[in-house]
């Protein structure tokens, strides 16, 4: 797993071809990330994909993680695996709530990994991120005609308050 | 005529004597008056449909490893009460088990399923998820199957031991024996398979629908 | 879906749309798929999901992270050690919590028995839908003793929630491990006896060998993992690649395919629950003595004995039960090998006693996708022998 200098060297590598593709690195826990630009977030993972040496070929999962009060408030997350090195790296795309109704749009990467595809259905069906390019982005889970994105934080977690028998004699 | 109780060997004697035809006058009386049962007709097919229920193979989320296979394998073998012929269409089942949480986009189909079975036809909600939407009380899942449909048993646990599933299955039988009509119909004031046929959604139960629900409000607080 | 239409001119058939499911008997679960036939050949097919959407990502949201564990066990119902698993490492990573060695052994211990009876289930109900009855009954007989050795030490016989941050809830009872080890003993046997019903069963053979092949490249692009990819030749268990748990002590193979056939599939199931027996008996012939949960008390509870006498402990429990404990801001993907592929959980921590997000990449919902590529151009009956193979439980591709 590339460490805190691996990192940087990486995103040396990748601005040499892509300037300004990768804006930050972390590495926390053990686990690195790389953020990335999300105008330019399908040129990083086909760079971490194909560039000899690197083969981050596997993506073991994409997920969106909606950090509220923060802002740019969406996550997009990619986990990547090399399976030769036994390696793993996180590349982060942040995204901004548009704010007048539109819906949050990133490229989508089903042609590089079609894996891809449930999942980013899946994110869609959640937060209401938009994945252009995506060949059947429709809600995967919930109801077709579903309204709302139900995993985003500020959406009310639902269900009702318990009753019991005893409370509704009493005082119901 | 006031029949006397003999043993067991005293009445098998008289069972060969009659295949014998043996058995004549008073003794021939008596024969007849042990072994005939008398009862109503409605009890007589009450009887039958308890014992020979077709569960519809039909399972939701983890009380489905539970209730419709696990009670059929060897170990608790749900045969035993007349109901290991497990059906896979609604349209030959009368017992279904909603066996696990039931999402906003299931519903409908449930209520489509049940809907489809025949009359007479029984409800048990296995599970809390199904009885009060359990642990899930959130925007995914319906918070009590019967908001959707009639449920006539539920069975409490998550999930519930097959044993418990059997217990409630038992219940269920003695439900079916005993009063048959004590169901959801007259709590819904339903005829045939739509509750609320007769005023539609917003009507008042009938006096007699109103009457038992009292009655059975005064059983539960006594 | 042009291809198809130029196939249906040409022959003259007709493409006829059919819907299997939700409810039906041979889909394990409420999966629907909508189904082109031409004939009685799968043209073209499409897998609906969310029957079983539970929403549990976003109750998890909305409780202390120890009360997370119950949820996170619902979602993949079969394998819930696997996802206790899962998401205890996360959080005890996030936290940077060490666990102590008992309870890396105990975990190891559960999660191979989970494995067993996960596979179990599986044998039995896809062995049902291949006509093969008696299978049903007996893998539900061995399922129902290792259900009992999960009663005997958790007290549950599903869902168990004996896995807790920091370790296990509680040491295995007097007795356990006599009774753990005549059942591992007798496992392999057990699985000879499988073998031996299923493997020179003409029936059982001709539907299973040579149907539902995809090329291992196919599967890796598609992010299949588990023994749907070992099946296919590629040797890749993260018991082996990572490390955790006890599982760099264990000695263990990996049983690996040649073809990728659905009889590849049924041989490396096999053949792992006979190696799963044997990690069993390794974890309980090398289980260390000592603590079998972590003495932080920060985030684990003290044990009941001292809450009468120290005051410290009263109040540490009375926090923990309260409000939980509270976590540094940070996030961690944590993934381990479930019975059906990679399990990996993500956990968002915004520094209260809530996770800000919990996400669990369940294999079920990934190798789903590779359902159309197995079924493509077989017979309807090959589709429901593939599915089969394939193991999705609905649970875990709902969540």
């Amino acid at each position: 797993m590339p460490d805190a200098p691996g990192l940087e060297l990486l995103r040396g590598e990748i601005e040499r071809d892509r300037p300004g593709a990768v804006l930050a690195t972390s590495f926390e826990r053990e686990q690195g990330a790389l953020l990335a630009d999300p105008e330019q977030i399908l040129a990083v993972l086909a760079w971490l994909r194909d560039e000899p040496g690197q083969r981050y070929r596997f993506l073991s999962s994409l997920h969106v993680a909606d950090y509220l009060p923060a802002e740019p408030r969406f996550g997009v997350h990619y986990e990547l695996l090399n399976r030769d090195r036994v390696e793993r790296i996180r590349v982060k795309a942040m995204l901004a709530d548009p704010g007048d109704g539109s819906l949050p749009a990133i490229d989508s990467c089903v042609e590089l990994f079609p894996t891809a595809n449930f999942q980013e259905r899946e994110a869609f069906d959640f937060f209401g991120i938009e994945f252009r390019g995506h060949p059947d982005l429709t809600r995967i889970l919930l109801p077709d005609d579903y309204v709302g994105w139900p995993q985003r934080r500020d959406f009310p977690v639902g269900g009702e308050p318990v009753t019991f028998t005893y409370n509704e004699r009493n005082y119901g | 005529m006031e029949v006397e109780r003999r043993s067991f060997e005293a009445r098998q004697a008289s069972s060969r004597q009659m295949l014998r035809g043996d058995l004549e006058g008073e003794d021939l009386e008596r024969y007849v008056e042990e072994k005939v049962v008398t009862t109503t007709f409605e009890k007589m097919i009450n009887l039958a449909r308890a014992n020979s229920i077709f569960p519809l193979t039909f399972g939701l989320a983890c009380c489905a490893i539970e209730a419709p296979i696990s009670i059929v394998t060897a170990r608790y073998d749900l045969a035993r009460f007349g109901a290991e012929a497990l059906r896979a269409s609604p349209r030959q089942a009368d017992l279904i088990i909603l066996s696990g949480r039931v999402s906003i986009k299931m519903a409908p189909v449930v209520r489509r399923l049940y809907d489809q079975m025949l009359e007479p036809k029984w409800a048990i909600s296995m599970g809390a998820c199904s009885s009060s939407g359990g642990m899930f009380s959130n925007y995914a899942v319906v918070q009590g199957a019967d908001k959707f449909m009639p449920i006539d048993m539920h069975i409490p646990g998550c999930p519930p031991r097959p044993e418990a599933v059997m217990y409630g299955f038992t219940k269920l039988q003695r439900k079916i024996i005993g009063s048959p009509d004590q169901g959801w119909r007259q709590r819904y004031n339903a005829a045939g398979t739509e509750e609320w046929a007769r005023g539609g959604p917003a009507s008042k139960p009938s006096p007699e629908a109103a009457a038992a629900y009292e009655q059975a409000r005064e059983l539960a607080r006594a | 879906m042009a291809e198809t239409t130029a196939l249906s001119e040409r022959r003259e058939t007709e493409i006829m749309t059919v819907n299997i499911g939700p409810h039906h008997p041979a889909t394990h679960g409420v999966l629907r798929l909508v189904v082109d036939l031409e004939g009685e050949v799968v043209r073209d097919l499409r897998p609906v999901i969310g029957y079983v959407h539970t929403g549990i990502e976003k109750s998890c949201e909305d409780k202390s992270y120890w009360k997370v564990i119950p949820f996170v066990e619902r979602m993949d119902y079969v394998s819930y050690f696997f996802q206790m698993e899962a998401y205890c490492g996360a959080v005890e990573r996030l936290v940077g919590l060490e666990i102590p060695p008992r309870a890396k052994y105990l975990r190891t211990l559960f999660l191979e028995l989970n494995r067993i009876h996960s596979h179990l289930v599986w044998l039995g109900t896809t062995a049902l839908d291949l006509g093969a009855i008696s299978m049903l009954w007996y893998c539900f007989r061995e399922r129902d003793r290792i259900l009992d050795l999960f009663e005997m030490a958790t007290g549950q016989r599903m869902h168990t929630r004996y896995f807790q941050v920091g370790g296990v809830i509680e040491d295995i009872p007097l007795g356990f491990e006599q009774k753990c080890r005549k059942f591992v003993s007798e496992m392999p046997v057990r699985v000879g006896q499988y073998e031996a019903l299923l493997d020179r069963n003409e029936v059982f053979l001709q539907r299973t060998k040579g149907v539902g092949i995809v090329p291992r490249e196919r599967l890796l692009e598609l992010g299949v993992t588990g023994p749907l990819l070992r099946a296919a030749g590629e040797p890749w268990d993260l018991r082996k690649a990572f490390d955790y748990l006890a599982y760099p002590e264990m000695d263990f193979k990996i049983p690996v395919g040649t073809v990728g056939d659905n009889y590849d599939r049924y041989r490396v199931r096999v053949a792992e629950m006979v190696e799963s027996a044997s990690i069993v008996a390794q974890c309980l012939d090398a289980l260390p003595e000592g603590p079998f949960i972590a003495d932080d008390r920060k985030y684990v509870l003290p044990p009941r004995s001292e809450l009468s006498t120290s005051m410290e402990s009263l109040i540490h429990h009375f926090k923990l039960v309260t409000e939980g404990f509270r976590v540094q801001a940070g996030e961690i993907y944590y993934s381990i090998e479930s019975p059906r592929g990679e399990l990996g959980c993500y956990v968002l921590a915004d520094g209260s006693s809530k996770p800000s997000r919990v996400h669990f990449r369940d294999p079920s919902f990934v190798n789903l996708q590779a359902f159309r590529d197995m079924a493509l151009d077989s017979y309807v009956a090959d589709m429901i022998c593939s599915l089969g193979m394939l193991d999705p439980i609905l649970g875990g591709v709902d969540r």
